[in-house]
């Protein structure tokens, strides 16, 4: 067996947290007691959970605007997330960021980002400054299909593998961009973003994304070699996987039908999947995804009532953080 | 005191900063191919003693300016060279959404201490594409800090503060600076952000001025002393931040003002400094602030047409001689 019994747990722990933290950051913009953008990560867990499992604390993650799995997968304290959702003084950017904009430096999330292709180029500076300043790090930074089409994707990847820097570009392929299905000859020419990779002669994967052992795998070699430091170590790690939500909370999804969307990833869900899989391989039991599920409710619970009580930010808040 | 030309003033200001910190590295296209544009980089890498930290950039001024932020926030100090400041706009977002904000969004948790050094300005019919002044546009976006130097000296000192400083800073230099020769002390200073320069006293009207603009406004100046009119000359250094006190503390002791720059006149920095005036010192006024500025074109390469948009000592003059004839 690839992983020990308590790793098979906190990986399963991990998914869990992200698809109930977002579960609950759903339902409270639709109580409105979240207000602003809010997009959910549902049904992607296993890819933020299968990447970041392969990467240490000193690594960088660039995110997207659908950062909140990334931010929990890399480690980052969901009290403080659900705090930034809320706007508080509490929140992980003092209620700066908001969702749309989280961030835990801590743990090395350096930023979700409210530009679609903004996080590339940022990626690949993380990775330089890991080179000169030796500190062995890695770097990665996520994207949609429909963000691979900013010339910023071409750019960043062009003088990643240039430079030789260790950065893996992690794509979430779940074919729709915001309103509209990345499709052949509609807005896509290929839709398996990571044929790219030729053009950079970067080593890539394409892999189920709703499936974490697949996911894992991917990135492990991926990670591998990025670590080596040894020639062009870039990556691309193709996840294909499906958005059964809309873009953001009170998309309505005039563009497809939501029972359909809905029932697509009901039966192609990465934690049932997951769940299955290591009950048929015998590495864990239903009791012990219910305790999980108990505690992680109980986390959530814990955050929401920590947002709730926390206190916006000052007013003297409004022109700090600007300068040094 | 040494007499350099700015290139030199400023190249030294680079490799005494990156000998004394080994996160800064220099970043831009043809920066070891021919020394970058104006080939202010030359030798750089072989100056500090790590060429390493002298990067060639592939054409790509997005992935230039946001590795930069990256590395900005992951410990690094970039100067990125963007050759010209009508590059800029090919890196907007990685300047204005991502280095600008990053700090203030994440609450405190980033800091992108970077510079962006943009040479800009009328030479010689170089046309639209290679010429325009936008600092304007930079003093409007929080986060950021904007610099005009005026001088070898005045570039030094300034840059060495940008480097060492945990902001943010877009640099721009006229490209009619880079010839220009001047006293530079020998000894290591630093020039203040925010804290203007008196470049000459005067009493009967202040010329609010910055970058190449101050060494026309000094020889404005010279010309009107000779016909008896005392003009006081501000050289603001910095846009963003910038010194209104020093400017308003002029403005309530002469009465008139001139405020020129080559950038286009409407919604220039000028518009920011004259509605401040007006707003802060407006019983001081004795005529109405002159606002001096280029025509609202964008620069011809017929040298004739383009002289038309040069802001010289003679405008400089004739705005003041109107300023005091009201």
């Amino acid at each position: 067996m690839l992983f020990t019994r308590e790793e098979l747990l906190t990986h399963y722990e991990t998914m869990v947290k992200i698809r109930k933290f977002d579960l609950e950051a759903k339902r409270a913009r639709e109580a409105n007691e979240i207000l602003g953008n809010v997009h959910v990560y549902v049904g992607e867990e296993a890819i933020a959970t299968g990447v970041c499992a392969n990467l240490e604390r000193r690594d960088s993650i660039e995110s997207t605007h659908r950062g909140h799995g990334h931010t929990i997968a890399k480690g980052a304290d969901i009290n403080a997330m659900m705090a930034e959702l809320y706007g508080k003084a509490t929140g992980c950017c003092h209620g700066k960021g908001g969702s749309q904009h989280i961030a835990d430096f801590s743990v090395g999330m350096l930023g979700a980002n409210g530009i679609v292709g903004g996080g590339y180029g940022p990626a690949v500076g993380a990775a330089l400054a890991a080179r000169i300043l030796k500190t062995g790090a890695i770097s990665v930074v996520f994207f949609g299909d429909g963000a691979a089409n900013r010339g910023t994707f071409h750019e960043a990847a062009n003088m990643a593998a240039a430079y030789r820097l260790p950065v893996i570009f992690v794509c979430e392929n779940n074919t729709w961009a915001c309103a509209t299905p990345s499709e052949v000859g509609h807005t896509q020419s290929v839709t398996e973003i990571s044929r790219r990779a030729v053009g950079y002669d970067m080593e890539s994967y394409i892999v189920n994304g709703n499936d974490f052992f697949a996911v894992y795998d991917g990135m492990r070699k991926l990670v591998k070699r990025a670590r080596s430091g040894e020639g062009n170590c870039c990556g691309i790690l193709e996840c294909q996987t499906w958005r059964p939500l809309g873009h953001v909370i009170g998309d309505t999804q005039p563009y497809r039908d939501p029972r359909e969307a809905w029932a697509r990833f009901c039966a192609d869900d990465c934690i049932a999947n997951y769940e299955r899989r290591c009950i048929a391989e015998g590495w864990l039991e239903s009791k012990d995804f219910e305790e999980i599920q108990q505690k992680v409710d109980r986390m959530i619970q814990e955050a929401k009532r920590f947002a709730v009580e926390s206190p916006y930010p000052d007013p003297s808040e409004l022109t700090t953080d600007l300068y040094d | 005191m040494s007499i350099k030309n700015y290139r030199d003033a400023t190249f030294d200001a680079m490799k005494e900063e990156m000998i004394r910190d080994g996160s800064v590295y220099a970043i831009a296209e043809d920066i070891n191919g021919n020394g970058g544009t104006h080939g202010r980089y030359s030798g750089l890498g072989e100056a500090i003693g790590d060429p390493g930290r002298v990067i060639d950039a592939p054409i790509s001024e997005a992935a230039i300016v946001g590795s930069a932020v990256g590395a900005a926030m992951s410990g690094l100090r970039p100067i990125v060279d963007l050759r010209f400041s009508n590059c800029i706009p090919c890196a907007m977002d990685e300047i204005v959404n991502q280095a600008a904000k990053s700090r203030y969004m994440f609450g405190g948790q980033a800091k992108v201490p970077m510079v962006i050094r943009a040479p800009d300005g009328i030479l010689k019919m170089q046309g639209a594409h290679h010429t325009d002044c936008l600092e304007a546009w930079f003093t409007h976006v929080p986060g950021l800090q904007v610099v005009v130097p005026s001088t070898p000296a005045e570039g030094k000192g300034l840059l060495k503060t940008a480097i060492r400083n945990d902001n943010p800073v877009l640099f721009f230099e006229h490209k009619k600076l880079m010839s220009m020769t001047g006293e530079v002390p020998d000894e290591e200073y630093l020039i203040p952000f925010g804290k203007a320069r008196i470049a000459r006293e005067g009493s009967d009207l202040t010329v609010v001025v910055y970058g190449i603009m101050a060494s026309r406004a000094l020889e404005a100046a010279e010309q009107l002393a000779q016909e008896g009119i005392s003009a006081e000359v501000i050289d603001l250094r910095t846009l963003s931040p910038w010194d209104k006190e020093t400017v308003l503390t002029s403005v309530r002791k002469t009465g008139r003002v001139v405020v020129a720059h080559e950038a286009v006149r409407q919604s220039g920095f000028g518009a920011e400094i004259s509605a401040t005036i007006a707003e802060e010192a407006f019983d001081a006024l004795k005529s109405p602030v002159v606002r001096i500025g280029a025509p609202f074109v964008p620069i011809p390469m017929a040298p004739n047409l383009e002289d038309l948009c040069r802001v010289l000592p003679e405008n400089i003059y004739e705005g003041a001689r109107a300023a005091m004839k009201r």
